[in-house]
């Protein structure tokens, strides 16, 4: 089981996922550079958090086009797992590979700080080791993280459970002071309609240690790996 | 034959822009009270090498396409112009 972790120019919590997978994990972990043109057989790909390019343009809209970014299409057509982070999400908004955009937040400021996320779909590779509307402590660190997309949009998101994170308060409830950036429907993290491309504004490697002060990150990383551990045994 | 590609972006009605609101604000304290919405944008200038104004205007339009414009957020316009015409114009 190999998971990579893509690098763009720019990118900055490479190196978090990196440490988390191999480090905490014991996961057989891979760097892949953004000119690289495969993916380098993983099972799994994630897109860091950080400023690919610059941030220029838009969040995400340069990377879109880099060669990696080709390889890591190819990879989420044939159902492979791709879990974009932060700025990782914007590039998977940015590439169409999941709908929407994200907006600067709604009061203008860079957002870094601890927020609780209510787990809204456990039935998907990312989320399986979750319970139903358990709530997780987890940080968040970004600018441009104020979901968006057109109503009839969000109503078919929200028909087909595509809705996988939104913010909440400590006990789980949602009012205008528990979501952070502005983001329509509270929505933290969408997945695809295949359900193999995750995307989330907050930072599952930053809170997979007790010493940073919540674990709630890794078990997104570890339900992938009891996913395709299933997977491999034909379980599913 | 060189062509001036200017391309304006702006954001979709509907989709919230911050900076213009703080900037509206901003003239509000500067007693523009007239000023009622403010909506931020982006401009582009792209030289482009083409044998016409319509292959130049063809061009410039996959660009705004496929990178320059994001269209769940972001609506545009952009046209060409000889660059020869108007280094003598002036």
């Amino acid at each position: 089981m190999r998971f990579a972790v893509v690098v763009f120019p720019g990118s900055n919590c490479d190196h978090d996922c990196y440490h988390v997978l191999s480090k905490v994990l014991g996961l057989e972990t891979v760097y892949v550079w953004h000119q690289e043109t495969d993916v380098r057989e993983a099972d799994c790909v994630i897109l860091p958090g950080g400023f690919s390019y610059g941030d220029y343009l838009r969040a995400g809209a340069i990377a879109r086009f880099s060669p990696v970014m080709q390889a890591v299409w190819k990879f989420a057509e044939k159902g492979g797992l791709v879990l974009g982070i932060c700025n990782g999400f914007q590039v998977l908004t940015e590439s169409r590979l999941l709908p929407g955009a994200l907006l600067p937040n709604l009061g203008g400021r860079f957002i870094c700080q601890d927020v609780y996320l209510r787990v809204e779909n456990t039935n998907t590779p990312f989320t399986n080791l979750f319970s139903q509307g358990e709530v997780i402590k987890i940080p968040i660190a970004h600018q441009e993280g104020n979901y968006f997309a057109q109503p009839q949009v969000i109503k078919k998101i929200q028909a087909e459970k595509q809705v996988t994170f939104r913010y909440c308060g400590p006990g789980g409830e949602m009012n205008a002071g528990t979501n952070p950036n502005g983001s329509l429907d509270a929505i933290a993290g969408i997945i695809s309609e295949r359900g193999n491309v995750l995307g989330l504004m907050p930072h599952p490697e930053r809170a997979s240690e007790e010493v940073l002060g919540s674990v709630g990150g890794k078990r997104v990383f570890q339900s992938v790996v009891k996913w395709l551990e299933e997977q491999k045994h034909g379980s599913r | 034959m060189k062509f001036l590609g200017k391309v304006t972006v702006t954001l979709k009605r509907g989709v919230f822009d911050p900076q213009g609101v703080t900037i509206k604000n901003a003239l509000h304290n500067l007693s523009f009270r007239e000023a009622e919405e403010v909506r931020t944008g982006k401009y582009f200038e792209v030289v482009i090498e083409a044998a016409n104004s319509t292959e130049a205007e063809k061009k410039l339009s996959e660009m705004c396409d496929l990178l320059l414009v994001n269209p769940v957020i972001e609506r545009h316009g952009c046209h060409v112009e000889p660059i020869e015409e108007m280094e003598s114009a002036t």
